[in-house]
């Protein structure tokens, strides 16, 4: 089977079990509006506190609300939809270490899929509506000098971001075969990446912003093309196209997460129990 | 065996029982310290723009950032305390056999969840707190009573932070699925509590509401003594008051729900 047929076949195994999650789910209709209004406000509270904030004062590192709302919305949204469509794999640690991994490396479908899948969650749904509101606020509000370059570039934004995100949740279930306990640390890169990314890089320091930038580049999800359609310098004096590469590195991310999930799938050892 | 004895063992447990996860340990300390990370540049841009703003230097929101990541999980204010635990029980009926131990329910799992604290603070707390006071210019008192009155209200703090999260878990004697209210209540108290932006910095009215409320006795008071910004014995006082409160709404639910409530079984 080629590479095309094998990735036809996940998708094809991914959505019948999500959609298996979501007919189980809606079977407790309240339950599911109760568990997805609680994630709209959770991640809206992140923006109540930055709301609060600029209470205060005008400006945070040099960006007005606006401008911060447009990067906020930009990073949640990507963000949210990595995390509805394959969000469940930080669960992985725990069916390496209770053995229930088995059950999926018997079934004739990538285990990729099975275990993206897993325990599907609409009601994660409630992180992207919040972050594309907050998002279409900002529209309204900041001041951009629209140009075909910049208008096509926004929907690039998204998916790239989204891409980029799925790497990261991809590498981190692919780090927890190996340190099982530890898969808390994986926090700090998915949901620390993405409050880090709400703030604009003017904020942190320089050693900060460049190791985002060129070791683990989340600066590719809004800051580098962000910087560019609000028309702002981005600390670090990069070249103008650089905004246009997102979808490159988003690439280059998903094979380097490929690479890792195979070498830890292939590393995994069954509890035996 | 006396009881003081019995609860100080369940509490030797509760630490113990954390303390066997050393790679679990070491990743929350990683987390911790990421966003500690985040958190301290957007508080230094913030008092950058307002300096004094609540009253703090911008030395002094350094360190409140920091103990903020150090009592993050010491007073399970994001979760993960001894109430996941109960409520499972409730709703598996389990809970009939801790009602059977000639011990007191509330005092059982309260020695148990200062058990978990103290290992957190130790385990998680520490090294967190020493990085930031060692990578940022952060406010250090340096007279060993303002630590010591530091250490009381963290004391009174779990105190109030189980208080808190025994009514959440009782709540499961009526609910038996008790995940929307723990996720309300997890909600609530990082908002309250000062874990996203310090309570003094609430503007107007919401500043004073949200100081009253018992959240802001698990980080904004022991930061206020830490930071000189509040008189110790009235703020022991204040968290006093509340433990005294919550812990005797819990012995009262409690006695409700163990005589009205039966008990699933299966």
């Amino acid at each position: 089977m080629g590479e095309g047929g094998r990735v036809r076949e996940g998708a094809r195994a991914y959505l019948l079990i999500a959609g298996m999650w979501m007919r189980s789910t809606m079977a407790y209709r309240f339950s599911f509006a109760m568990t997805t209004f609680g994630n709209f406000t959770a991640t809206f509270f992140d923006f109540v506190a930055i709301m609060l904030m600029f209470s205060r004062v005008d400006a945070l590192g040099g960006y007005a609300l606006p401008e911060v709302a447009f990067l906020y919305g930009l990073s949640a949204v990507s963000f949210g939809l990595a995390d509805l469509v394959i969000g469940s794999m930080e669960r992985l640690g725990r069916r390496v270490r209770d053995g229930t991994l088995d059950t999926l490396l018997v079934r004739p479908a990538p285990v990729l899929a099975q275990v993206a899948a897993d325990r599907f969650a609409l009601r994660r749904m409630g992180r992207v509506v919040q972050g594309a509101l907050v998002l279409g606020w900002s529209l309204t509000r900041v001041d951009i000098d629209w140009t075909v370059g910049k208008l096509l570039l926004m929907p690039v934004i998204l998916v790239s971001g989204f891409g980029i995100f799925c790497s990261v949740f991809v590498a981190g279930a692919a780090f927890q075969f190996v340190a099982q306990d530890a898969s808390e640390v994986q926090n700090a890169f998915t949901y620390g990446g993405t409050t880090l990314l709400q703030y604009p890089p003017t904020v942190f320091a320089k050693e900060l912003v460049r190791g985002v930038t060129f070791v683990l580049p989340l600066a590719f999800v809004n800051w580098l093309p962000a910087t560019y359609v609000l028309g702002r310098p981005y600390p670090l004096s990069l070249p103008e196209w650089v905004a246009f590469a997102p979808p490159l590195v988003a690439a280059g991310c998903c094979a380097l997460a490929g690479l890792a999930w195979r070498t830890g799938l292939r590393s995994y050892r069954s509890t035996g129990s | 065996m006396g009881a003081g004895r019995l609860y100080a063992a369940v509490a030797a447990g509760g630490f113990r029982r954390y303390a066997t996860y050393r790679a679990a340990t070491a990743a929350g300390v990683f987390t911790n310290t990421a966003f500690g990370l985040i958190l301290v540049y957007t508080y230094r841009a913030l008092w950058d723009e307002k300096p004094h703003l609540g009253g703090y230097d911008q030395a002094q929101a350094v360190t409140y950032v920091w103990l903020g990541q150090a009592l993050l999980s010491t007073l399970a204010i994001g979760g993960g305390g001894v109430e996941d635990e109960l409520m499972e029980r409730i709703r598996t009926g389990d809970v009939a056999i801790d009602l059977y131990r000639p011990v007191d329910l509330q005092m059982w799992w309260l020695a148990a969840d200062l058990g978990r604290a103290f290992f957190q603070l130790l385990g998680r707390g520490l090294v967190p707190f020493a990085f930031g006071a060692l990578f940022f210019p952060a406010y250090l008192p340096t007279d060993a009573g303002t630590w010591v009155a530091l250490l009381v209200a963290l004391l009174l703090a779990m105190l109030v932070g189980f208080g808190i999260r025994y009514l959440v878990a009782l709540s499961a004697f009526w609910l038996l699925d008790g995940t929307g209210v723990s996720q309300m209540a997890w909600l609530l108290g990082y908002f309250c509590s000062g874990m996203l932006l310090p309570l003094n910095v609430f503007p107007g009215a919401l500043g004073e509401v949200v100081r009253a409320l018992p959240w802001s006795s698990l980080l904004q008071a022991p930061a206020d003594v830490l930071l000189g910004h509040a008189d110790p014995l009235r703020t022991y006082l204040f968290q006093g008051a509340w433990a005294a409160v919550l812990l005797g709404a819990g012995r009262l639910l409690q006695s409700v729900a163990t005589r009205r409530v039966v008990v699933q079984g299966g």
